[in-house]
């Protein structure tokens, strides 16, 4: 589609302005000839001639973004779903959010079906690619969002429990972007430190609170010495943390009181949320 | 139903051509077996199961649509 329009104008400069917003493209989208030079005539008044050029929409190759695109925008014709899909670029990665009614479906329990349209959308996107990844979200109108909402609130009210029942709390597994939230939303909470625990994808957040001793149990036991960072232990080793897949797990659903030591040993601490891999095995 | 998983298998293997899906009804619930090039088969399953596990999540989503239960196997 070698889309092409001639336009004029006063100088060059104006010339392209008035081609670009015809065409609806940036400056490097486009090729530029000019067809005629401007001239100011006499005295700017007889014989002046505007400038014209033509402008021709470059063909451009579709990147990795598109590949994602092309994908939800097939995958969504097939299920008779009405969506308009907007790209955007954010700090984060390039936005795909889903516009449309009733798209609850695309969202799924927990998210599960959007996180699931993500992942799918994240490899079309880089596949064949070695470098240069491009990360790719996708998000139903505000969903990811309110969602954070919700797990901040959440976060805030087990921390809460946490600090006053003594006890650690252990939520349930969620993907690495959502325990972020968690963690993130209690790293300034001084009365409790969290870490995950579990392997992918039983990995959860811990919620638990410091000083436990005076929570009431476990006479004479204080990890904080046993691990030596009890304090902001989440935030503090933001250098020394190295990505593994592969820790020692914990999947137990349901934890008692009781089998805390255990639970404690086979831990793995969160590191910094940089939006890299961020867990990193406890020292043993 | 069957052309989610062609269209999300062939965006993902290198040999997209080799992209079969054979759909059965069984007992009123639909079969959908999805064939690759043996080297993509790792293309479709994934770590764990994790691509394999988001091509049914998003089949179930589907499917749950179209009110059907619909199960999509890796042979």
């Amino acid at each position: 589609m070698a889309l092409s329009v001639e336009k004029t104008g006063k100088t060059i400069d104006e010339a392209r302005e008035a081609a670009l917003a015809e065409l609806g493209a940036k400056e490097d989208e486009v090729a530029f000839e000019i067809l005629e030079e401007p001239s100011k005539g006499f005295f700017g008044l007889i014989g002046s001639k505007p400038a014209k050029i033509r402008a021709t929409i470059i063909e451009r190759e579709r990147g990795p973004i598109d590949k994602a695109y092309d994908l939800l925008k097939q995958i969504f014709e097939k299920m008779n779903l009405d969506v308009t899909i907007e790209k955007k670029e954010t700090e984060d990665g390039e936005l795909l959010t889903l516009v449309g009614e009733n798209l609850g479906i695309l969202i799924g329990k927990h998210g599960q079906t959007l996180d699931a349209l993500q992942y799918v959308a994240n490899l079309a996107a880089n596949k064949g690619r070695e470098e240069d990844r491009v990360r790719v979200i996708v998000d139903v109108e505000g969903y990811r969002e309110r969602r954070e909402e919700t797990l901040k609130t959440l976060a805030s009210r087990l921390a809460e429990k946490a600090r006053r029942t003594g006890q650690k709390i252990m939520l349930e597994p969620m993907n690495r972007h959502e325990r972020k939230i968690i963690h993130m939303a209690l790293q300034d909470d001084s009365s409790v430190s969290t870490y995950s625990s579990g392997d992918e994808p039983f990995r959860k957040v811990v919620i638990e609170p410091k000083n436990r001793r005076r929570g009431g149990f476990r006479k004479g036991y204080r990890r904080d010495d046993r691990f030596g960072h009890g304090e902001g232990g989440y935030r503090r080793r933001r250098d020394s943390y190295e990505h593994s897949e592969s820790e020692k797990v914990d999947d137990r659903e349901v934890y008692s009181p009781d089998e805390k030591e255990e639970l404690v040993d086979g831990i793995t601490y969160a590191g910094s949320y940089d939006g890299k891999a961020h867990e990193y095995p406890a020292n043993k | 139903m069957k052309e989610i998983v062609e269209i999300i298998a062939k965006a993902l293997v290198d040999h997209p051509e080799n992209v079969v899906v054979d759909e059965k009804e069984e007992d009123g619930a639909t079969l959908l077996e999805l064939h690759v090039a043996q080297d993509d088969m790792g293309k479709v399953i994934g770590k764990q199961g994790r691509i394999a596990k988001a091509i049914r999540t998003v089949v179930k989503a589907a499917a749950t649509r179209e009110n059907k239960k619909v199960t999509v196997e890796i042979v």
